[in-house]
């Protein structure tokens, strides 16, 4: 369990424990705002098992990522939307 | 990309539970299989996060017998379109696509937290009960966190002792149930010993958590963020703050997969026969997608159905009557905890149904069917494809979802101009 990842969210850089979820790793950061509806409201994670899309977030460049079913890598740029 | 194509003479969809079981005991019977998962790791939801996240000897068994069974495992796959005729599937994962060409197929797709829409429900930090679980599996810490509980099903009360077991404080579980659907319940559960003790050690585990029948939650209050959420018990109403609420209505199988193969749907969820065969003759499905009814019960139909896809029909029948005995215990499950009418008034006017497009309440309370609504407000249509809108509108309206079109996930473009090229050179 001693071994961890370092990424960065928004810019900042956060460590964490090995096989930590994205999404796990974004809300330990303090920041409960995934991504911005449609119509702009505030949205953050719902089902936590890759149903529902509301935690998806910018992984590495990529859009749209659903990060509860993702794991941290080592470097990872993760970017709320 | 990388593009490619695989065979297995079983293809199984989803490693949870009913997954595990159906692979193990295919490869038991000398088949090659192949299991496909969209979870980073084996054990479905319930298992979530390995061997190290799950307590108790069942999971153990399986996860060893699992392990060690030959099946080759692609984690962070989804199958995103299929043919029943030429047995066939397309599947992504985050760096590939490639199709697999199957002998028998095996669906275990699992199910999917149900929702109601209640004013503030899509404020961060409202979650599924399930999903919350999931994210403190995957490492988020909840010491010294306030989580309401609120909905229905006993596990709730296994979520909760989970989210205290971590640290956290669980104020109150609110079941929407009433206490003579409770007790009737209870009483049931004489018959399963094992089950009573179960439940017993639950309530003792959290014996400082308020357990409230007859309510639900009626708002979440809380600007970009929850603060507090209001609770309803007949005529009472009040206030409790919180940092996360973790919600939940039950649990609804994963058909889509089905629906795309063609496969014939009942009430509970994908047809099946005595050795779990769909409507499709070398289709198989197991599990929570064929009606909701627990870890052991699909376990059960995920061997039965392991055995029947490997043509050994005689050894699936030993299965047959534990397989009843768990029947029974999910029907009595299901009248107890039945939904109540009350909660189809939860939603007001301006009470978002579909997250995806920001459908509220007002624009569809009048619809008639799921193409009305889709055609003229979008809802269904963004991303999650209905999956949590779908079976809201249902228990508002009645609506009935309908066919489906592949794909049946968000695909890269990538993906599907690789599967086309697939397509035609394996037709050629």
């Amino acid at each position: 369990m001693a071994e961890s990842v370092d990424l960065w969210i928004n810019g900042t850089p956060i460590r964490v424990c090995a096989g930590t979820s994205v999404a796990a790793a974004v809300l330990l950061s303090g920041e409960p705002v995934f991504r911005r509806s449609v119509s702009g409201e505030k949205r953050g994670p719902l089902c936590g098992m890759g149903i529902c899309f509301e935690c998806r977030l910018n992984i590495d460049g990529v859009e749209h990522c659903r990060s509860c079913q993702i794991v941290c890598r080592e470097g990872m740029q993760v970017r709320t939307e | 990309m990388s593009r490619g194509s695989r065979t297995a003479d079983i293809l199984v969809a989803g490693a949870g539970p009913a997954g595990m079981s159906a692979a193990a005991r295919g490869r038991e019977c000398g088949r090659s299989v192949l299991v496909l998962d969209d979870n980073p790791s084996a054990g479905g939801q319930i298992w979530r996060g390995g061997e190290s996240h799950s307590s108790g000897s069942q999971s153990t068994f399986w996860f060893r017998t699992f392990g060690t069974c030959g099946a080759d495992v692609i984690s962070g796959a989804r199958i995103i379109d299929g043919d029943a005729k030429r047995r066939r599937v397309i599947a992504e994962t985050r760096e590939d696509a490639f199709t697999v060409e199957y002998g028998k197929l095996i669906l275990a797709t699992g199910a999917r937290e149900m929702f109601l829409p209640f004013p503030g429900w899509t404020t961060p930090n409202v979650m599924g009960i399930g999903g919350l679980q999931a994210l403190v599996k995957s490492g988020l810490p909840i010491s010294g966190k306030r989580i309401v509980v609120a909905g229905t099903g006993p596990l709730m009360l296994a979520a909760a002792a989970y989210f205290r077991k971590h640290g956290a404080v669980v104020p109150v579980i609110a079941e929407q149930a009433d206490w003579t659907r409770l007790a009737r319940f209870t009483l049931q559960l004489r018959r399963q010993p094992g089950k009573l003790c179960q439940a017993a050690a639950l309530r003792f585990a959290l014996r400082h958590s308020r357990y409230l029948v007859s309510c639900w939650a009626e708002a979440a209050n809380g600007e970009g963020r929850l603060e507090s959420v209001r609770l309803r018990q007949g005529a009472k109403a009040w206030d409790l703050a919180c940092d996360y609420l973790a919600v939940g209505f039950g649990f609804k199988p994963n058909i889509e997969l089905g629906l795309l193969m063609n496969c014939r749907i009942n009430d509970a969820g994908i047809e099946s026969d005595d050795v779990q065969q769909t409507s499709q003759e070398d289709i198989f499905a197991a599990g929570e997608c064929t009606g909701i009814g627990g870890v052991d019960l699909a376990i059960l139909e995920g061997e039965i159905a392991g055995y029947a896809a490997a043509g050994r029909a005689d050894l699936a029948k030993g299965c047959f009557r534990k397989r009843n005995r768990a029947r029974q215990f999910s029907a009595s499950l299901r009248r107890a905890f039945a939904l109540r009418r009350e909660l189809r008034s939860l939603p007001s006017a301006t009470s978002i149904i579909c997250r995806c497009e920001d459908v509220v309440w007002q624009r569809l309370e009048q619809m008639q069917s799921w193409r009305a609504a889709k055609l003229h407000t979008r809802c269904g249509m963004g991303p999650c494809q209905g999956r949590v809108c779908g079976p809201i509108l249902e228990f508002l309206l009645g609506l009935q979802p309908e066919a489906i079109r592949p794909p049946v996930f968000p695909a890269r473009l990538e993906s599907l101009a690789a599967a086309s090229e697939m397509e035609e050179s394996i037709d050629k």
